[in-house]
């Protein structure tokens, strides 16, 4: 019988199948942070319980982190607290720790593709609803809550019921200065925050075949913003090409070996889909969003929909609620929208792609005197590659903030947030109340879209941006 | 963890879809290390003003909610992040049940961990039971989980739909790490098969 990528993936991973319980289903790679984790080990240690598989199971420090001088103690105690909660958890249960004086500290979904943990066919899941970005790979990811990461330290396995399929495929090619981020918002106003609900999505099509790796990812990463358990993509060359080398990837002959077993995982031509969605990424714009949820979102074109308009009683009240927090008036122009503070980073948009895009917007500009940036890398490696091309100088040379590796202002778990009232062109994945920040307004743009309101201090479409 | 079979308590109406677990549980408080101790800060923008003062404009906040073991909202509750944290605070906080037209996944399988049972009704049925909430006094609903039913004893019934497996050990408290850990011969012959097939 034909299958889809994800029956394929979720096939090789059955540990049991009793009759009316759920699937057992084995997890190849556990990835841990400072935030989801404590309860769980603690939990561990209650039961009288041991990490089964410490060797499949990854550990960093990224969410509450200071992006700050890293030389320095970390300032919070509590948020200190739970860092060296982690080491200790580390410790006392064999688990690789990538900490915050590591060279490959980072962002958790950013290191491990960085790092070649992440591979086609895999199942990988962490305490963090962005998992999905692993998803790019053609591995089934999912973000799972901290009584599932005990059971998956405890057991390496996770009781599931099977997800319904749901294929988005985007034909065309993104016209330029259009990016997968705008691809992701794209399909998230198309279908609503709920609209992938209960689904795994897989994404196809030769837009997302023209994708690279980071891009993927950033595509990837949003499909928890659309409600999804997961997104994936079909691995293929230029998954091959990102991986190969990496770290932890499989080297000599077992790289070959890998190879003829990942390209086995597509989707069958004749596999069904429980839904089907279809894009044309030709017709496709920069996409900023205006409300206090990431299906709020227009063409940078567009102009603040009016409440007037929205198609039920529940829609309508959701976007005067919307507007009042975010300060807007129906029917202003999205390019007439002013911000006050730029950030650049998160999971989503911190890869070394994203910074380079950014880059170039910038490059021979000053930001806006009223407008304060950050550019906050996705990992130290990012860090790194970055300043060897000399990304930072143009940032700093233009006025951006350059930091330290963390999740920072995209959750704002340390010190960096948005002020009361401020308003934030940012390339993070939620633009919930308060979520940057209490009373902070958060527009969710691509790394160029961000980069180019830093400079004129609004929104601006970067299909005519004049690079220098 | 306390098993959940039937329960009985005043409702609160919180009528807004797409209430996100930043909402719930925003992330000033995510730092503590503890399970426990999170209903405090619940709701924590909306419930207080940014003088820490309570914000008598929201519903939690009116007098006759106070004691409410019973949460029915909009659509899509509990979107966004994976924190357990959510589920804990609503839990600490004194909810039993959140009634909605439809739960984020993530969030609804972390409220199964926690004995908070998360009721996915149709949205005219929530729609009745928040006007209900509204209008009349100590508006009480009985969740019968073995039955699969809500019902207020004034003439609403209604009955939803939750996985079987899990309405068990839920109604049974049943650990289910426990329960995996029972599996260990399949486990480990599983990973001796993946070794041969990934070397």
């Amino acid at each position: 019988m034909p299958r889809t990528l994800f029956e394929k993936i979720w096939d090789a991973h059955v540990v049991r199948k009793p009759e009316d319980q759920p699937t057992l289903l084995y997890i190849d790679l556990h990835l841990v942070h400072e935030v989801t984790s404590p309860q769980a080990f603690e939990g561990l240690r209650v039961a009288n319980r041991r990490v089964r598989r410490p060797d499949l199971t990854v550990a960093t420090v990224d969410h509450n982190v200071p992006t700050t001088d890293r030389s320095l103690p970390i300032a919070d105690p509590i948020g200190a607290k739970q860092i060296n909660t982690l080491r200790q958890n580390c410790h006392d249960f064999g688990i690789q720790l990538f900490d915050i004086d590591s060279a490959e500290q980072g962002i958790v979904h950013v290191i491990g593709p960085e790092l070649g943990l992440t591979q086609p066919g895999m199942t990988i899941v962490c305490g963090d609803s962005h998992t999905s970005t692993h998803g790019a790979f053609g591995t089934l990811a999912f973000g799972i809550g901290t009584s599932e990461v005990e059971h998956v330290l405890a057991t390496q396995c996770l009781p599931q019921n099977k997800p319904r399929t749901m294929l988005i495929d985007v034909c065309s090619a993104l016209p330029e200065g259009v990016t997968a981020k705008d691809l992701a918002l794209g399909i998230i106003g198309r279908i609503g925050t709920d609209g992938a609900t209960g689904h795994v999505i897989e994404y196809a099509g030769d837009a997302v075949r023209e994708l690279s790796m980071e891009g993927r990812m950033t595509l990837c990463n949003m499909s928890i913003e659309a409600g999804a358990r997961a997104g994936m993509i079909a691995p293929d060359e230029t998954t091959f090409a990102y991986l190969q080398g990496r770290r932890f990837a499989p080297q000599g002959a077992a790289w070959t070996e890998a190879q003829d077993y990942w390209k086995a995982l597509q989707s069958d031509n004749d596999a069904t889909f429980d839904r089907k969605v279809e894009l044309n990424a030709s017709a496709l714009e920069p996409h900023v969003t205006w409300g206090t949820s990431p299906g709020m979102v227009v063409p940078v074109t567009g102009c603040v929909p009016d409440p007037a308009a929205a198609k039920s009683d529940a829609d309508r009240r959701a976007s005067e609620r919307a507007l009042e927090y975010m300060a807007l008036t129906p029917r202003t122009r999205i390019q007439d929208i002013h911000v006050d503070r730029v950030f650049i980073g998160s999971c989503t948009n911190a890869r070394i792609e994203d910074l380079r895009a950014a880059a170039r917007i910038v490059k021979g500009y000053q930001t806006n005197r009223s407008v304060n940036a950050m550019v906050v890398p996705g990992s130290q490696a990012v860090k790194r590659a970055a300043e060897s091309e000399g990304l930072d100088r143009i940032f700093r040379d233009s006025g951006f903030e350059w930091r330290e590796a963390g999740c920072s202002m995209c959750l704002g778990m340390n010190a960096d947030i948005l002020q009361p009232g401020e308003r934030c062109a940012s390339t993070s994945n939620r633009n919930f109340e308060g979520r940057q920040g209490r009373g902070g307004r958060t527009h969710l743009v691509s790394p160029m879209m961000a980069a180019a309101a830093a400079i004129t201090g609004h929104f601006t479409d970067v299909r005519e941006w004049k690079f220098k | 963890m306390t098993p959940f079979r039937t329960h009985n308590g005043t409702v609160a109406p919180l009528d807004r879809a797409n209430v996100d677990t930043d909402q719930i549980i925003p992330k000033q408080f995510l730092k503590r290390i503890e399970r426990t101790g999170f209903g405090e800060f619940l709701f924590y923008d909306w419930r207080f003003l940014p003088s820490g003062e309570p914000d008598s404009s929201f519903v939690l906040n009116e007098r006759r909610y106070r004691g409410a073991s019973i949460l029915v909202a909009g659509k899509n509750f509990g979107c966004g992040s994976s924190r357990e944290h959510a589920p804990w605070a609503l839990a600490d906080y004194g909810f039993c049940a959140v009634i909605a037209p439809s739960f984020a996944d993530i969030f609804a399988n972390n409220c199964m961990k926690n004995g908070l049972l998360p009721v996915t009704l149709g949205e005219e049925e929530v729609a009745a039971v928040i006007e209900n909430a509204r209008t009349i006094d100590n508006y009480e609903l009985t969740v019968d989980l073995e039955r699969r039913t809500v019902t207020d004893g004034r003439g609403f019934s209604a009955s939803f739909a939750i996985d079987d497996f899990q309405r068990h050990c839920l109604m049974e408290g049943l650990d289910d790490i426990g329960l995996t850990l029972l599996c260990e011969a399949d486990i480990t012959a599983y990973e001796r098969t993946r070794c041969e097939l990934i070397g």
